[in-house]
């Protein structure tokens, strides 16, 4: 990613666009903050607020004319946030007293022609820049049309303090006859404006100022010129302020137009969902003059608090890191470029969930999962991935392809070898969930279409995630050979993730999900088919969320199974969020794959029915009661309970791959296999031992076979105390220890854990 | 882990002996690497035949901590 890649990505998350209260403030005051210390009733950093974007804050803030109201968002859920009500109930505390630095003077002498609003304004923000302000005006003294007001709105004395504070910044005053009209720079000064809006002063040349610059002429301004009526009064100071921006850099000799384009109000690109806010009535106020600060609050807690957040509000992931893609994409960059040091956001890069439901959710699509995905290939592209990252998923990737679990086969039978029509591949993941009913649909697909072949193995989809380019397109290729030597038949999916990645693998080939298959030519004879008692909810996974077609067929089949179910709120078909598994999430970061299987679990009270094996194993695994379609089409009578089926595991799924595998070349194709040799060395484990292996990822072919080595070698440790024993076992990457102990059939396990760091030398 | 010897190992750590030997473990000097860094940590191990301990506490505490932080660098 270079830089002007990031700043693209950047502006299409629009959560650090200014409310539209912000954006419709001529000087851009930040109501939002504002409502925020008002309701917390923090009158102090309310006053903070004003004070960083307001001229002469305790005149401004007690006759602002708040045209933010008409922008409020509030006002399409009730009434409007009175914010000028607010900012006069703050100013009628004690302004705190702030720390101002002293600016270093600059030579440039500035002659300000009339003391109005926007006369003030701008001789405030020119000797806060350390020009040499002098303001002009007649008696009875500063403040133009400002003395008119109602003393009730704005004491005298109130704007008296503010010209004493001008003073006390540097600006000069003086009593003088207008020398009107101002066609040049006067003498002694280096720039000059004109403020119309002192009715004593403000007399420009007759031509009309330059609307970007407010310039009449080389070094002469001109501002203040009334707007609507009554004039708005911090329309005013904006002009006084546009036209102070243009004299600084007039003065500083540097571009007068550059950068200027959402100097006033302007539109805002933040989008604030408010569906599902209820309306409330602006907060009445008891007494005429002003909101006392308990009213303030209830009227500042009605501020909506605008942001976008869609993405983060929907996803745990992006909640999780406690800010939005656009901070997100900075950190990635920033990560990428980092030569020394900790790359910090590889946790954030490797944790996605890849499924896009946030660039769905979002108005602009930001592309998180293309972001994350990118990064990934980059690291992998530059040896930077940690090997810890995916490895497990991979080399599960790798038993799923291997000679023991992998099978591509034309149907058995006389039309069999020499014709495959179409082609099943059920997914290693379902396979490894449910191996007996990836066995009945398969006897179902074959008694419809006799020329129906069988994959079993990986889509590839880890490699994917994993950002392995090279190992996806060998993988691709792999399966590509056995597609092209069945004779390119249509491939029939049943995981929506084999759906989603075969299309990437395998463009040129046919593909019709197994659910659309079905629900097009009927369902196979099934098992027992025990309906659920109550309805369950349908929960589409993140992968079918582009396959509307897989989504109605599934639901098809169950209504043809007679099954009544229930729609998820709001996070199902084109907005279905993932399981935590999507990415290899739960392998980067499983306790937030599991806080996002909890999370997905909980959206409604009702059972689940779904048609992916991770989302309802992952669920499965936090307490959810779920059933996949292929329990219902297939569970036997004796299965009372499906929706309680338990979450076999890695180790479980891995297994269950291999049987399934051997099971189906003996019913299937009568070879005469001998079922997988899972039970060469006979393990016994409680069940909690059991929990805590598959908690640490070490499966049981790894124990078996630690445990065969030591006792083969007599390479181990022992316990006199306790006969105990323990074996270390390092066939890859990783060292596993086992602590075991024989008995008389095989060996008890006790306990086992890992490390990746490795034993170099042993001094003596 | 820096260099020089860091204690890996616990006083409980002393109930294994060496299956090969027979002989009890005592604690050494061992060179760990991950990722092209090395350590030397002080680590139970057999002092005939050179036979060496991780106890799960090294390994799932310290010893993983480090390698996330390899991992990261």
């Amino acid at each position: 990613m270079d830089q002007a890649r990031l700043r693209t990505l950047e502006s299409r998350c629009i959560q650090e666009e200014p409310p539209r209260c912000r954006a419709a403030c001529p000087l851009h005051v930040d109501a939002r903050a504002l409502c925020g210390h008002v309701a917390s009733g923090e009158v102090d950093k309310a006053w903070a607020v004003l004070k960083r974007h307001m001229p002469l804050p305790s005149v401004l803030a007690r006759i602002c004319d708040q045209p933010c109201r008409a922008a409020c968002l509030r006002g399409e859920a009730g009434d409007p946030v009175r914010v000028g009500d607010l900012e006069r109930a703050v100013a009628r505390n004690p302004e705190p007293l702030t720390r101002t630095l002293p600016v270093p003077p600059r030579q440039g002498r500035v002659l300000v022609a009339g003391a109005g609003p926007s006369g003030l304004t701008a001789a405030w923000d020119l000797a806060k820049k350390g020009w040499r302000v002098t303001v002009v005006t007649t008696a009875p003294g500063p403040g133009g049309p400002l003395r008119d007001l109602p003393p009730g709105l704005l004491p005298p004395e109130v704007l008296d303090t503010e010209i004493k504070r001008l003073e006390s910044m540097g600006v000069a005053f003086r009593l003088e006859s207008p020398a009107n009209p101002l066609t040049s720079v006067p003498e002694g000064f280096d720039a000059a404006l004109v403020a119309l809006d002192d009715p004593a002063q403000g007399m420009a040349s007759s031509d009309a100022p330059e609307p970007d610059t407010l310039a009449i002429g080389e070094g002469l301004f001109a501002c203040g010129e009334p707007v609507g009526d009554p004039p708005s009064w911090v329309g005013l100071m904006a002009s006084g302020r546009k036209a102070a921006v243009s004299l600084d850099r007039f003065l500083q000799k540097v571009s007068l137009t550059a950068g200027r384009d959402r100097e006033g109000p302007f539109e805002t690109r933040l989008f604030t969902n408010i569906e599902g806010v209820e309306p409330l009535p602006e907060t009445p106020m008891a007494d005429p003059a002003g909101y006392s600060l308990d009213e303030a609050g209830a009227e500042a807690a009605r501020c909506l608090d605008c942001q976008c957040l869609e993405c983060v509000k929907a996803c745990p992931y992006l909640a999780h890191f406690q800010s939005h893609p656009k901070a997100y994409a900075r950190q990635i960059y920033n990560n990428a470029a980092i030569v020394k040091g900790h790359h910090t956001a590889n946790i954030l890069i490797n944790s996605c969930m890849l499924c896009g439901l946030c660039t769905q959710l979002c108005p602009e699509n930001f592309p998180m999962a293309e972001t994350c995905l990118t990064a990934r290939r980059s690291m992998v592209a530059r040896s930077k991935m940690p090997p810890s990252a995916f490895e497990f998923a991979l080399e599960d990737m790798a038993q799923a392809c291997s000679d023991i679990c992998f099978l591509a086969r034309p149907a058995p039978g006389p039309d069999g070898p020499d014709r495959c029509d179409l082609l099943f591949f059920p997914g290693c993941q379902l396979a490894g969930s449910a191996p007996d009913r990836v066995e009945a649909a398969y006897q179902g697909l074959l008694a419809a279409d006799g020329a129906t072949g069988l994959m079993l193995g990986c889509c590839g989809a880890p490699a994917h995630w994993a950002g392995q380019e090279a190992m996806f397109r060998d993988h691709a290729a792999m399966l590509r050979g056995h597609w092209e030597a069945m004779g390119r038949p249509t491939v029939i999916p049943a995981c929506p993730t084999c759906l989603d990645t075969l299309r990437l693998a395998l463009p040129e080939a046919a593909m019709e999900s197994l659910w659309e298959y079905w629900a097009r030519t009927g369902l196979p004879r099934g098992g027992g088919r025990p309906l659920p008692q109550a309805a369950p909810a349908v929960l589409d996974p993140c992968s079918a969320r582009r396959e509307p077609g897989m989504r109605q067929g599934a639901r098809a089949v169950l209504k043809t199974l007679g099954v009544e179910t229930l729609e998820l709120p709001r996070l199902t078909g084109e907005l279905a969020f993932c399981c935590g598994y999507g990415g290899l999430a739960h392998n980067a970061n499983p306790p937030l794959a599991d806080e996002t299987a909890r999370q997905r679990a909980a959206e409604s009270e009702a059972d689940y029915v779904t048609y992916c094996a991770m989302c309802r194993d992952r669920l499965a695994r936090v307490g959810k009661r779920v059933v996949h379609v292929m329990d219902l089409l297939f569970a036997s009578p004796n299965e009372s309970d499906p929706a309680a089926r338990p979450d076999p595991g890695f180790s479980g799924r891995r297994e269950n791959r291999a049987l399934l595998r051997a099971r189906l070349l003996r019913t299937i194709w009568k070879e005469d296999q001998a079922m997988p040799d899972t039970e060469a060395v006979v393990l016994r484990m409680s069940p909690e031992v059991a929990a805590l292996l598959e908690q640490r990822r070490i499966m049981p072919d790894d124990v078996r076979r630690a445990v065969a080595g030591a006792e083969s070698s007599g390479r181990r440790l022992t316990d006199p105390a306790t006969g105990r024993r323990l074996a270390s076992f390092k066939p890859r990457t990783v060292t596993f220890w086992v602590e075991y102990s024989p008995l008389e059939d095989g060996f008890e396990v006790f306990n086992a854990w890992c490390h990746r760091m490795e034993i170099k030398a042993v001094p003596s | 882990m820096t260099d020089g010897a860091i204690k890996g190992y616990a006083e409980a750590d002393a109930r294994w002996t060496c299956g090969n030997c027979g002989r009890p473990l005592k604690p050494g000097p061992v060179v760990l690497t991950y990722l092209g860094s090395e350590f030397t940590v002080e680590l139970m191990r057999c002092t005939a035949c050179g036979l060496v301990l991780v106890p799960e506490d090294l390994a799932l505490g310290r010893m993983a901590e480090v390698e996330k932080l390899l991992e990261d660098k």
